[in-house]
């Protein structure tokens, strides 16, 4: 038989921690994306008002989601691993 | 040196390819790679899956002829990152084991499930390959000389070479080395544009002298236009588009003109065109002359005022990341963009290339391309691309699989990360690309997917060479991705688990390799079929048919303990017909038809903001309709 039930990789004690995580996350993200595109619908011409060394709101809000998205992934890739290493610990210390 | 390096890539990639074959025998290998891929190598190779052909192409071609819209692309793209990292990255990675069926159905075991599912990665995964291919054509023809089909069909060939012979393993390895090569040389290429800076008199660097467009007075009377220059006779007027257009006679040769009349003074000054005359024979004239090697359309593009100086003084020299975008997105620089009015004339189909001037703040902000100040209708319209944008890179079958690559969930996490960086950084060069392409006189005006490509030739052949060799390289590996995403929905999730065929290993390889060659020739046809259409904004709609399609059943099933799984078939099959149905009877799909855009039954281009909702409430709707225990889902996946 070719197909096996699908694989779970064990049981991962921080998944509900990294759930939640994630999606409080994403919905911080998903706001600043919103008013990115609410800025461009409700007050189009505030896109062009200068922000910093003569690029504009729209230049620097696009460039911001970029970086952001990264800033946001490596904290929850540090808080997932810390907590991940924090659950190991403690199941170790119960085991012993 | 463009043949060779183009060869040698290819030859490269199929070197691969071979390679990894010997060591791909088993489904779990072709399929997954086994499951042993580095998190960093997988992350690349997601940006190598990613940074497909509308990334490169049609992200910079859209930027070169609309500005700060395209860009809009690139930050959508890079958003639905956070919504793959955040919601789906480790649950679909507990949950699945070879393709994204098998995680929507591993709590379910429905028939279903298995047969909506594979349908719908085949219809996405087909959205996806329509633009690989047209941008596979678009590069084929200024690399080797061939005409678009025959790129289609070269890249057709090789990929089903790639896939049939060796699938996720190579596949991964081709997209890392593509991912890592790409970045490097837009970085590259990009800093020789800062490195060149400014002119209103762009001649990519001494290679082609620039061309300077000619302008006539002329005066108006009884609907009769006679310029000044008693040269030129006046040979017919028009009304196209909003625009006046002139017919000169010179030398028992035909052109168009743009007429433009002074709001004070009344003057009448006509401004040169760019046309072309197909004839009813099917020959054609360029500029008035017939189309051959030497004729052709000039490539466009160049500041006319930068910062409110022209001529030599305006010339900036080098100019540094920031200053390149101030200089550009200054209220006092005037960018030249054309636009193109189609009409009939007796039995010709004529296009006129007509040029305007835009204001610089005008280009680095959103309302040149997507409407934002304009009906509801439109902004709706930028809305539901933005939507779908973000939405649909969790639900790309081609991506969801790579999932399944790496050896555990907190690595397909990691990998995402990688992932998110090196397309981050990529997408900020877009906009670098696609405004130097814009005012380096590098766009070609039958297609503005060659932009990036072009701006790398106006640097040199090496540059341009090895641009294209890794924007072919781009195609190759995101066609293998998507093929082989396609090949194991029909040999995997219908042939073995939903007709129950109960496939030997060597059996289920061949059953996705020969599902392959024709998933393959099918996207040849479609790539055909698609020439000259923005890449990037056929992928927003394939965009739009995943997230529709995907997503909802995706984020309910890990989030909402009382979806069934009829719930989940409803989503997916209202996802579908949905989107797919708005798609088709939209104001872009009647232009490719050749009917009226304006009597499009479906206002806008962009369906997710209505078919992702629906597809939300088929299966809230259905759940709720079906709950019989054993159907309800014992616990959320993602616990």
């Amino acid at each position: 038989m070719f197909h096996k039930p699908a694989e779970q990789g064990g049981k991962d004690p921080a998944a509900a921690f990294k759930t939640t995580l994630g999606v409080w996350m994403f919905i911080g993200y998903a706001i600043v994306y919103a008013g990115f595109i609410g800025i461009n619908l409700i007050s189009p011409l505030a896109m062009e008002t200068e922000i910093f060394m003569g690029l504009n709101l729209a230049v620097t809000y696009g460039f911001g989601l970029i970086v952001s998205a990264l800033i946001l992934a490596v904290i929850y890739n540090q808080l997932c691993n810390n907590k991940e290493a924090e659950l190991a610990a403690s199941s170790e210390g119960k085991a012993e | 040196m463009p043949v060779v390096l183009f060869a040698a890539f290819v030859g490269l990639v199929l070197g691969l390819s071979f390679y990894f074959a010997s060591q791909a025998k088993s489904a779990a290998g072709y399929y997954a790679a086994g499951g042993t891929i580095h998190w960093f190598v997988n992350g690349i190779a997601f940006a190598g899956d990613y940074l497909s052909a509308a990334s490169f192409l049609g992200i910079c071609g859209m930027i070169a002829t609309c500005g700060y819209d395209g860009f809009l692309y690139s930050i959508g793209h890079l958003a639905g990152w956070i919504v793959a990292l955040f919601v789906v990255a480790e649950p679909m990675k507990r949950l699945g084991k070879y393709t994204f069926t098998d995680a929507l159905d591993a709590k379910f075991n429905s028939k279903g499930i298995q047969l909506a599912a594979a349908i719908s990665t085949i219809i996405v995964s087909l959205f996806y390959l329509i633009p690989q291919m047209v941008g596979a054509g678009v590069l084929i023809t200024p690399l080797l000389g061939f005409p678009h089909y025959v790129g289609v069909i070269l890249v057709g060939i090789v990929v089903i070479t790639i896939v049939a012979s060796a699938g996720m393993t190579s596949t991964t390895y081709v997209q890392f080395l593509k991912g890592g090569l790409l970045i490097i040389f837009s970085t590259m290429l990009v800093v020789s544009t800062l490195g060149r800076g400014f002119s209103t008199t762009p001649d990519q660097g001494g290679k082609v002298p620039f061309y300077k467009y000619a302008s006539l007075e002329a005066s108006e009377a009884d609907g009769r236009i006679t310029p000044a220059d008693s040269a030129w006779q006046f040979s017919g007027m028009r009304e196209e588009a909003g625009q006046s257009l002139v017919k000169l006679l010179k030398d028992g040769k035909a052109s168009w003109w743009h007429k433009q009349t002074g709001a004070e003074t009344g003057k009448v000054i006509l401004h040169e065109t760019q046309s072309v005359v197909v004839k009813a024979d099917g020959s054609r004239l360029i500029n008035g002359s017939p189309a051959s090697a030497e004729n052709h359309l000039r490539q466009v593009g160049n500041l006319e005022i930068i910062k409110g100086k022209s001529g030599a003084e305006a010339s900036t020299g080098a100019v540094g990341p920031a200053e390149f975008l101030a200089d550009i997105g200054h209220r006092d620089t005037r960018v030249k963009t054309w636009k193109a009015i189609k009409f009939s004339e007796d039995d010709n189909q004529v296009t006129v290339y007509v040029a305007g001037l835009v204001p610089g703040n005008r280009i680095l902000r959103p309302g040149l391309k997507f409407k934002v100040e304009g009906t509801w209708l439109q902004k709706l319209d930028f809305v539901s691309l933005m939507l779908a944008l973000f939405l649909g890179t969790a639900s790309l079958p081609h991506i969801l699989i790579r999932y399944y690559t790496v050896p555990s969930p907190a690595a397909a996490r990691k990998s995402t990360i990688v992932a998110i960086a090196a397309i981050g950084a990529f997408y900020v060069l877009t906009l670098y690309m696609g405004l130097g392409a814009m005012t380096n006189g590098t766009v070609n005006l039958l297609d503005d997917n060659m932009s990036a490509p072009l701006l790398a030739r106006s640097f040199g052949t090496f540059l341009f060479s090895a641009i294209s060799a890794i924007a072919f390289a781009t195609v190759l590996g995101t066609v293998s991705g998507l093929i082989v995403a396609a090949s194991g929905a029909v040999a995997h999730d219908l042939m073995d688990r939903y007709l129950g065929l109960n496939l030997s290993e060597n059996r289920k390889v061949r059953a996705g390799k020969i599902s392959a060659v024709v998933i393959g020739i099918v996207s040849i046809i479609l790539g055909i079929l698609f020439e000259g259409t923005n890449v990037s904004f056929l992928v927003g709609w394939a965009f739009s048919v995943a997230a529709s399609a995907n997503l909802p059943s995706i984020i309910m099933l890990l989030f909402w303990k009382r979806t069934t799984a009829s719930g989940i078939i409803a989503s997916i099959i209202a996802g579908v017909v949905s989107a797919m149905s708005m798609i088709l009877l939209s104001p872009s799909m009647f232009r490719i038809y050749g009917l009226d855009p304006a009597s499009a039954p479906f206002p806008i281009d962009n369906p997710g903001i209505f078919s992702i909702p629906i597809s939300f409430a088929a299966l809230v709707i259905v759940s709720l309709m079906t709950q019989p225990g054993q159907e309800k889902m014992p616990e959320t996946a993602a616990a």
